[in-house]
């Protein structure tokens, strides 16, 4: 009994330490997709080098270094009103609209014969913001070793890290569907036009759902008033 | 076991969230008197800089006839003028032991054609005291002598470049040491009127630049059918509001003609400095321009006052200091000589220190006095202990006092920590003390960028010079780890492949 039990641990542990080495390897693999794009992207699900695993971890590096950022940089880079920051709802700031768009990419590139799923997609997106963890998270440090007039170093950085992204977020749409880079551009256009629509769905769903209630609530009260 | 740790973490992030729920709110109303602004625009409760020491009233002056609408103040040494305009009259004050008592009335020039005034906006002297009155209605401005006598006066110019279609109205003047008069005249809106001294018109300068936007241009021009063309306004520039000349010969301007955005894009310049040609130097080396409030709308009600200040009369003080006062809100700016607020106060209302239609404003020494039109009243101000201090210390700062203007600052800081300048003023004598932490503590308080970087790189210097060796010897760590990194490589890579080699000549 307790050798089976025994192996039992053991397998699991074994199994766990691939699974480990296996997302730490997927996350390695961000630095290859950053600096072979094609291939990178190509790979990332085709072949299974990335994982979901690393792709939040991914998005959350992304949602913490721009948080860091806005409270640590020197404040002669970024002057933020730090008394009215709400960390949370920055980082929703961020995070939503990213997923809104992964969902109407989906949505949109399903009709436009593209080849990629919803857990592709997103890894993508994730792996592609890996340049921004990359460079913005040292350029905290930076800041604080610079002067304000030598901010230009701090903004080319800046700059280049964020070009990379949306560099990146091109080819992997590109790769990820098959799409060549007109169709990749149209189809950009058109996830930002669809996120909008969703958005514009949400909030007609909201307002239509708080006016069924306030009607149910005032109906529930009329009858109370009533039977009393 | 799971479920718990479940539990424990959804309370950690609710607890680390509570603080945000319950954030405080500042609502911005015009609760405060006296304030200054902050780096991110917000308003600052701060001590008086400026009490009412007296309020002349008709009452007070022991006038017959009561003020009726009077419009300008104009000081000349101890003697203030007061342009009554409903009564067409000019009062003339005197300052003795801190009190205004009347001296006498004038409403009339002996000799003039007519003798009397007809809607008098504005009064200036010259340096032989020589009186100038913007008479409106009169189309002239009319010059006397002390007695009252009449000296000339300067009417609407021949010249082609002045449209002789439509009437001269002086409406603001000023004169400068040499005689020279500038009008600033209703419906002309090619700049001020320049005269020489001798009466001759001498051109226009400091034209008030035309504003629209590309969607005005595009819809009058290209939109917009002939009928509703002709209804609608030329864009033409815009006269000023008022002009105050200061003692170094520069002519301050106010103007309120301009659109909201323009003013938060900082085009629209509310307050001008207009050199001999007419062009704005005014000094801004604030994070905001000097635009009077930031905030515009204040409070929920529909009677709240909504939109930018209206800031109908400027005066300057020593050291070019300048006050400006704004009808909207009843209150008044002081700014410095960069274009940075010293303080504002005020309020609407009817109470003393209260204005609801200020209009004109005039200082001697440091004292302001601002006149109400409508309730025809005319309120001292005096400086408090904190508004005598941002003064000194200032003044201290312009003559190269460094280290007095710092303990001139420092005592207005117990006064008032919110006071961006006291910051940056204590911030600079330490720099000069070379003591670079605490200058760069106090200039990251006052949010001074340019301050800090300096204070910030002969910190870095002198870090440098005293760390260098570590430096150097950390970077020679770095360096010699990397190469034998690479070095260890090559070798595992260059016995690997000899074995590899070896093996594949063995098959």
């Amino acid at each position: 009994m307790t050798d089976v039990r025994l192996s039992a641990g053991t397998e699991r542990n074994e199994g766990r330490a691939a699974g480990f080495s296996r997302y730490l390897a997927s996350l390695k693999y961000a630095l290859y997709v950053i600096t072979h794009p094609f291939d990178g992207f190509w790979d990332l699900s085709r072949e299974k080098r990335g994982s979901m695993a690393a792709a939040h971890t991914i998005l959350i590096l992304f949602l913490l270094t721009y948080v860091l950022k806005l409270m640590y940089t020197n404040f002669q880079f970024i002057m933020v009103p730090i008394q009215y920051i709400n960390i949370y709802q920055r980082m929703a700031s961020l995070a939503l609209p990213f997923l809104v768009l992964c969902v109407a990419n989906w949505a949109l590139t399903t009709l436009f014969d593209g080849k990629g799923r919803f857990r592709d997609i997103y890894m993508g997106m994730c792996y592609a913001l890996t340049p921004y963890v990359l460079i913005q998270l040292p350029c905290i440090l930076l800041s604080h070793i610079l002067a304000y007039d030598e901010a230009e170093f701090y903004n080319v950085l800046i700059s280049i890290s964020e070009i990379w992204c949306a560099f990146l977020v091109f080819v992997a749409l590109m790769e990820i569907h098959d799409f060549g880079p007109g169709k990749t551009l149209i189809s950009i256009i058109a996830t930002v036009i669809g996120a909008m629509v969703i958005l514009f769905l949400v909030l007609v769903f909201f307002s239509l759902l708080s006016d069924a209630y306030a009607f149910f609530a005032s109906l529930y009260r009329e009858i109370q008033f009533r039977l009393n | 076991m799971k479920r718990r740790s479940r539990i424990l973490i959804l309370t950690l992030a609710f607890v680390l969230m509570l603080p945000q729920l319950a954030g405080a709110v500042n609502d911005g109303t015009n609760s405060v008197y006296t304030y200054n602004f902050d780096y991110w625009g917000e308003m600052m409760e701060s001590p008086d800089a400026y009490r009412v020491e007296e309020t002349v009233t008709s009452a007070s002056l022991g006038l017959e006839v009561p003020m009726n609408a009077p419009q300008s103040l104009y000081v000349d040494g101890e003697t203030l003028y007061v342009v009554d305009r409903g009564n067409n009259r000019i009062l003339e004050l005197a300052r003795k032991d801190g009190r205004f008592s009347l001296v006498r009335i004038i409403d009339r020039v002996r000799g003039a054609e007519p003798e009397t005034f007809n809607y008098p906006n504005d009064i200036a002297a010259d340096q032989d005291g020589n009186l100038y009155v913007a008479d409106t209605n009169n189309n002239r401005v009319v010059v006397m002598d002390r007695d009252l006598n009449y000296l000339k006066s300067f009417v609407k110019p021949t010249d082609t470049t002045f449209d002789q279609s439509s009437d001269f109205l002086p409406n603001k003047l000023v004169v400068d040491s040499a005689g020279r008069v500038f009008i600033n005249a209703t419906n002309v809106n090619k700049g001020l009127v320049k005269y020489e001294a001798d009466g001759t018109f001498a051109g226009f300068i400091g034209a008030n630049k035309v504003t629209y936007n590309l969607w005005d241009y595009i819809w009058k021009n290209f939109l917009s059918t002939k009928e509703q063309r002709a209804q609608q306004a030329a864009f033409v520039p815009t006269e000023y509001k008022n002009i105050y000349i200061d003692r170094d010969g520069f002519i301050y301007a106010t103007n309120i003609n301009f659109n909201e955005s323009e003013l938060l894009g900082d085009a629209a310049h509310p307050i001008r400095r207009l050199n001999s040609l007419g062009n704005d130097i005014l000094i801004k080396n604030d994070r905001y321009p000097p635009i009077g409030d930031l905030y515009w709308t204040e409070g929920l009600q529909a009677n709240d006052y909504h939109g930018p200040s209206k800031l109908f009369d400027i005066t300057v003080l020593e050291d070019d200091v300048y006050a400006a006062v704004d009808r909207m809100r009843g209150r008044v700016f002081g700014y410095d000589s960069q274009g940075i607020m010293l303080w504002a106060f005020g309020t609407r209302g009817s109470m003393e220190g209260s204005f609801n239609g200020a209009v004109s404003i005039e200082h001697i020494g440091t004292d302001l006095i601002v006149l109400d039109e409508f309730a025809a009243r005319i309120a001292v101000f005096k400086t408090t202990e904190y508004g005598q201090m941002i003064y000194r210390a200032n003044a201290q700062y312009t003559r190269g006092d460094y280290e007095g203007s710092a303990e001139t600052w420092k005592e207005v800081q117990k006064l008032n920590a919110n006071y961006p300048l006291a910051y940056i003023g204590i911030g600079r004598a330490l720099m000069r003390q070379d003591d670079f932490i605490g200058a760069m503590d106090n200039f990251k308080k006052a949010h001074s960028r340019v301050n800090y970087s300096k204070a910030y790189r002969y910190y870095r210097q002198e870090w440098m010079e005293q760390n260098i060796w570590w430096v150097a010897v950390i970077l020679l760590v770095l360096v010699i780890l990397l190469i034998s990194r690479a070095v260890i490589r090559k070798t595992k890579w260059e016995v690997s492949e000899h074995d590899r080699r070896k093996a594949l000549s063995r098959h």
